[in-house]
């Protein structure tokens, strides 16, 4: 690693003041940002590290029901805590292994938006609101491509709100090494839709698949997905599996997972 | 049920004690007084010239001690290779010079460009990072078969091209080969790949140099599995150190598999900046560099043909493989994937007439070097792939075609060279198939099918060559070290004995089992018994621990010494008692008059040994310690035979193995405790590299597998529990012990066991997949049944 | 550099860091318990693991800086209070759950910390919390039997199953 310093504020106000510092970068748990800065891939001059502001730290429901879950809380927090949207909980227990979860957060994966990671999936299919130190941001603005989100420099992730579907689930094919999701789709079924978010597969990251959605919308059934394929195009090869073994496993997992959600 | 103390029990490791508590001592855990740190400046193209290494802002950085280049080792010797194989046509192997520091050309990714000594490791990492490099990068030359091709770029520029060797085994049976296979009934022909893979032991490469100016003496501290053979290349052939004047010491080894062989430049390295800076230098590997530094295993493409009657006889094997051996020799390279290799070829099978022909070719690759099993995995996978392919394209049961084979008669002289002195073939199939539940397989494939998986079955056999090596027979093979083992056993006065062995433990329990024996043959308590290893400076020479033969050889040299001090305690007795020596027996710690109740405890004769007020001082001298060297007079051939059942997922390709059993033939076991955890052990990495491992590069040689987020270790959720069993015991005939070795079989008995099964399975689905190259990932098998 | 105080093992320990310098530095070389391991730097093999205010986290992806004030124990701390191995590690020892010891202080304080969550966890629930802890030596076969011994279960039986 280069030399930098880490900054511990305890404030979202005092945090936001930190990330204006020349090559200041915010640290969520650090699950991947530390392997990053090992391989001297990214040369911050000064860390923030978020995990002492309180305030963005806990699981609450608000008064529309939503689930509120701070920026800070780790994947372990949300598979313990997510109790009433169980597919979100599952999801979060799925996230890397049981050390992992313990440190990382549900900012820090949203705010990195790795092609391969599991929340991306879970905020787009489940159209949740980032909520930030300055506005919020709806899932389907958020994510702008690999390792690109709708974040401004400096901006902190301080809140992820949730809608809970009528039923969910989220299926995860993880690439043997790394055990990211090679494909991951999460699909939930809402009164007003059905919303189908595929992580791992496209060259562009997390994305919607809007055919599988029309289709489950209309009826919520594997089998109204027969027929439906994905297309290679614009699908990640790469050693683990070609674009076309990513683009049979969408079908695959979509289909496991309306299947799971019952 | 074996008891928990003495021979044949499975006493509990009292090296455990120390790893759980966290006080183990591995050579990281080392810190010397007023070290430094290097990081090596490693080349990131596969294959360039070296035009300028300009370090002169770099030496300026903070903390930085000095920087050093090739031309810094210029007038120093290089990496050697302890053998030489003579190709086909009687001329020697092309060796190519291996520095220390690159000189002209880097030749991998991971090729050592510089050296950065410094305070701290990170200064040093700074620093390197501020050396100015001009590399005029060149073609890398990565597959083996393009390497060979006309016109193709040379790893190395004063070589005729990139054929190390080309060897054939046994020429003289070539001819007939060709004509048996011509006139033969049947042919079935396989091509596959012995898929590359990085050794992985948990414990990263660490070496620390010291030198001492009083003195002159050099001592190394480094993650060896033989200490001996690191100071007698690195001292004799790099450095120029006598052996009088370097000891160098392995402590605690996190794990070895082969990879921890081989003498590497950076401990020759740190050995030769201690002296220069008169400062210790320390190295410790991080796992990235681990995948470009550490030798890696296996990668051999291979066509072989299995020639057979109409009835089923094996007539003829013929096997035309490349091996690839990166850009240099590494210390046992040359000889893994031929005498390793070809003299396996003969399986448990009593096929006439075998020939093996083996070109070894340079690439712009990382070494490639012994990985558990070395040689072995690559003769069992491909004969055992394609007996399953015959009795498939034959018609006959796998399982029938193989006994109908077997080796029934012994000792056995196989065309290839060697003679198996025993083994019992149908005792192990027959208790695999009994501890598989064999007859239960219909049961649970129907089971699977219920679910939509598609079960497959795979069995197959493995014989192996371990307790390397006779010397006088390694020698006219080529090998330039012996591989006999030392031991001294030392008993001091109040009865204790401390057995310095050159043997090494890194996690096969050594420090337990080494014990097992001397007790035994005394008649005390094991706990009275203490082994001593990793140290040049205790026992006087080893060869290390690797190919299966710690207990083999290394226990035998214990044997041996310890008959010696037997012999020389009962002399001491024989006066005690004023008896003749001839008269004394040793039971249970007491040395009595045979015949009579007179004795005297090995206690007293121990301290009579050393305080010899009494004692035959004109015969004999005081003390009791002695040293025996073990030379093999044969290999041994531990056999046995694997299954494993999988299930295939047919949408995913996704293979889960659900049942896996193991029945081995190691001869006589002394502790079944560590037996059965070698053997879990190597089955879990031959699993792994049947469905998970691989290491893959591009076309221009960058390793595309460079860490565990690509290079996929296996887990405790690949993996089931494993039924194995080693109550089929043929003692080896020619080691005191009757011991054959444990350490490899799991790795080479089971990747043909999961191919088979794999292909089993999707042929039972109807699916026309005769082979898929390891390893058998999703991708990999979805792709297999959809093409 | 900055000063940071924590609890390890019960033992207060002062140590002047950088920002870059990650909690295992700051235990093996200022606290110098080298029982706590570095087997890789992509957060992945677990021989680092340790618990920070009672959870399992990698103390190679952890700056020493953020456990400032914080309560660690390393696999130094688990042996019973006489110095004797603790029932986990008797179980290790007994099943012959380590071979080289390298990964074992990681599988250990994993396997602790499954134990505290899960009494008497499955066979699989063993694997698949283990999932961040490679063991290259034995095939995880003896480790899931000592965990399933360390919490009362009879291994042998569902091991043979």
């Amino acid at each position: 690693m280069y030399s930098f310093e880490i900054e511990r504020p305890a404030t979202i106000a005092e945090a936001v003041a930190a990330l204006k510092g020349e090559d200041a970068q915010a640290l969520g748990g650090g699950q991947t940002l530390i392997p990053t800065l090992k391989q001297r891939l990214a040369m911050p001059g000064v860390l923030v590290s978020l995990a002492g502001i309180d305030a963005i730290n806990g699981i609450s429901r608000n008064g529309a029901g939503e689930f509120c879950i701070g920026g800070g809380s780790t994947h372990a927090a949300v598979a313990g805590g997510a109790g009433a949207y169980p597919a979100l909980a599952a999801l979060a227990g799925g996230i890397g292994d049981p050390a992992v979860r313990n440190r990382g957060t549900i900012g820090g994966s949203l705010a990195n938006n790795d092609p391969s990671a599991c929340y991306p999936a879970a905020a787009l299919g489940s159209g949740a609101t980032i909520v930030t130190n300055a506005r919020e941001i709806a899932a389907d603005d958020f994510f702008q491509g690999m390792f690109t989100t709708a974040l401004d420099e400096g901006e902190i992730i301080t809140e992820v709100r949730f809608a809970v579907p009528e039923v969910a689930n989220y299926q995860k094919f993880e690439q043997p090494a790394s055990r990211f999701a090679l494909v991951g789709v999460f699909v939930a079924k809402y009164a007003s839709g059905v919303r189908v978010a595929v992580t791992g597969a496209s060259e562009e990251g997390v994305f919607r698949w809007a055919e599988a959605e029309a289709a489950l919308s209309a009826d919520f059934s594997a089998a109204a997905l027969d027929g439906l394929t994905m297309s290679a195009a614009g699908m990640i090869g790469d050693l683990h599996g070609t674009a076309e073994y990513r683009a049979h496993l969408v079908a695959v997992m979509t289909r496991r997972a309306v299947q799971a959600a019952g | 049920m074996p008891n928990d103390i003495g021979h044949s029990a499975s006493s509990k490791r009292r090296e455990d004690v120390r790893f759980l508590t966290g006080v183990g001592n591995y050579t990281d855990d080392i810190d010397l007084h007023r070290q430094s740190h290097v990081v090596f400046l490693r080349s990131q193209v596969a294959h360039g010239r070296l035009k300028a290494v300009e370090t002169t802002a770099a030496a300026a950085m903070p903390g930085v001690l000095r920087i050093f280049t090739g031309a810094d080792f210029e007038g120093v010797g290089g990496i050697p290779t302890g053998w030489q194989i003579t190709s086909r046509d009687g001329e020697v192997m092309q060796e190519p010079g291996h520095p220390v520091l690159a000189q002209g050309k880097v030749r991998f990714v991971g090729d050592m460009i510089a050296a950065v000594v410094a305070e701290t490791e990170d200064q040093a990492r700074d620093a390197a990072e501020a050396i100015e490099l001009d590399i005029e990068e060149l073609p890398a030359v990565i597959d083996m078969k393009a390497a060979l091709a006309e016109g193709s770029p040379k790893v190395h520029d004063d070589l005729t091209g990139n054929l190390c060797y080309d060897w054939g085994f046994v020429e003289d049976n070539r001819d007939a080969v060709d004509a048996a296979i011509k006139a033969a009934d049947h042919v079935t022909t396989l091509e596959l790949v012995n898929n590359r893979l990085v050794a992985n032991p948990m414990e990263p490469r660490v070496a620390i140099g010291d030198f001492a100016p009083g003195t002159g003496d050099s001592t190394l501290y480094t993650t060896s599995q033989n200490p001996h053979l690191i100071r007698l290349l690195m001292g004799a052939f790099v450095l120029g150190i006598p052996e009088h004047k370097l000891r160098v010491v392995a402590p605690d080894v996190g794990g070895g598999f082969g990879t921890k062989i081989f003498h590497y430049a950076e401990e020759a390295f740190c050995t030769f900046a201690a002296k220069a800076l008169k400062r210790p230098v320390k190295w410790t590997s991080t796992r990235s560099e681990a995948f470009i530094s550490d030798a890696h295993g296996r990668d051999h493409v291979t066509k072989i043909e299995l020639a057979l009657s109409k009835e089923g006889d094996f007539l003829a094997v013929r096997t035309d493989t490349h091996a690839n051996m990166g850009a240099y020799l590494s210390t046992f390279a040359p000889a893994v994937p031929t005498w390793l290799h070809g003299i396996l070829m003969a399986g448990n099978y009593k096929t006439p007439l075998i020939y093996v022909n083996v070109k070894a070719v340079f690439t712009n690759t990382v070494p490639v070097d012994a990985y558990r099993g070395a040689g072995r995995p690559e003769a069992t996978f491909q004969l055992e792939r394609v007996i399953d392919k015959a009795a498939r394209e034959m018609g006959f049961d796998p399982i029938e075609l193989r006994r109908r084979n077997f080796i029934h008669d012994f000792p056995y002289a196989t065309p290839v060279a060697v003679e198996y002195d025993t083994g019992d073939y149908d005792a192990t199939l027959d208790k695999l198939l009994e501890i598989s539940d064999h007859a239960g397989f219909e049961a649970r494939r129907d089971a699977s099918a219920k679910k939509g998986l598609l079960r497959g079955l795979g069995i197959n056999c493995y014989i192996e060559a371990c307790g390397i090596a006779p010397s006088n027979l390694v020698g006219q093979l080529g090998a330039r070290a012996g591989l006999y083992e030392s031991a001294t056993v030392r008993v001091n006065a109040t009865g204790g004995l401390v057995v310095m062995t050159g043997s090494h433990s890194h996690g096969q329990g050594h420090e337990t089992a080494f014990p097992q024996v001397i007790a035994k043959m005394i008649g005390i308590d094991e706990n009275m018994i203490e082994i001593v290893h990793g140290d040049t400076a205790n026992a006087p020479m080893g060869m290390g621990t690797y190919g299966s033969r710690s207990l083999a050889v290394g226990g035998s040299a214990m044997v041996r010494a310890t008959e010696k001090i037997i012999a020389k305690a009962k002399k001491i007795a024989a006066h005690l008692l004023e008896a003749s020596d001839a008269d004394i027996e040793l039971k249970d710690g007491q040395f009595s008059i045979v015949g009579t109740d007179k004795s005297v405890a090995w206690g007293e004769v121990t301290l009579a040994a050393y305080v010899p007020h009494n004692y035959p001082l004109d015969d004999i001298e005081p003390g009791l310690e002695e040293t025996a060297f073990y030379d093999p007079t044969n290999f041994t051939y531990p056999a046995g035979a694997y299954s494993c059942e999988v299930e295939v997922d047919p949408d995913t390709g996704r293979v889960t193995i659900e049942r896996f059993a193991a029945a081995d033939d190691f001869g006589n076991v002394i502790n079944p405790m560590i037996v059965e955890g070698q053997v879990h052990g190597g089955i879990g990495q031959g699993i792994g590299q049947a469905l998970l491992e691989g290491a893959v590069y591009d076309d221009n040689g960058q390793l595309l597998t460079g860490s565990y987020m690509d290079y996929a270790m296996p887990r405790a959720d690949d993996l089931p529990f494993f039924q194995v069993d080693h109550s089929c015991q043929t003692p080896c005939t020619h080691n005191p012990l009757g011991v054959k070795g444990c350490g490899e079989a799991g790795a080479i008995g089971s990747p043909p066991a999961v191919v088979n099964a794999v292909v089993d399975a999707l042929q039972r689905a109807g699916l026309d997949v005769t082979h898929i190259d390891m390893p058998l990932s999703p991708a990999r098998v979805w792709s297999a049944m959809n093409s | 550099m900055t000063d940071v105080t924590l609890t390890v093992n019960g033992t207060q320990v002062t140590a002047q860091v950088e920002g870059r310098t990650l909690l295992v530095d700051l235990l093996r070389e200022d606290a110098r318990l080298t029982g706590t391991h570095v087997g890789c730097d992509t957060s992945q093999c677990g021989a680092c693991v340790v618990h920070v205010n009672g959870e399992a986290v990698k103390s190679c992806t952890m700056f020493a800086v953020e456990a400032d004030g914080a309560e660690v124990t390393t696999i130094e701390g688990m042996a019973n209070a006489d110095g004797s191995l603790s029932t986990l590690q008797q179980a290790f020892q007994d099943h012959h759950g380590l071979q080289c010891g390298f990964c074992t202080p990681g599988m250990v304080m994993s396997a602790a910390a499954l134990l505290k969550e899960n009494p008497k966890p499955s066979a699989q629930e063993i694997r698949d919390y283990l999932e961040g802890n490679i063991c290259r030596c034995t095939g995880y076969h003896n480790i899931v039997k000592s965990i399933l011994a360390a919490s009362g279960q009879d291994a042998g039986a569902i091991a043979a199953e």
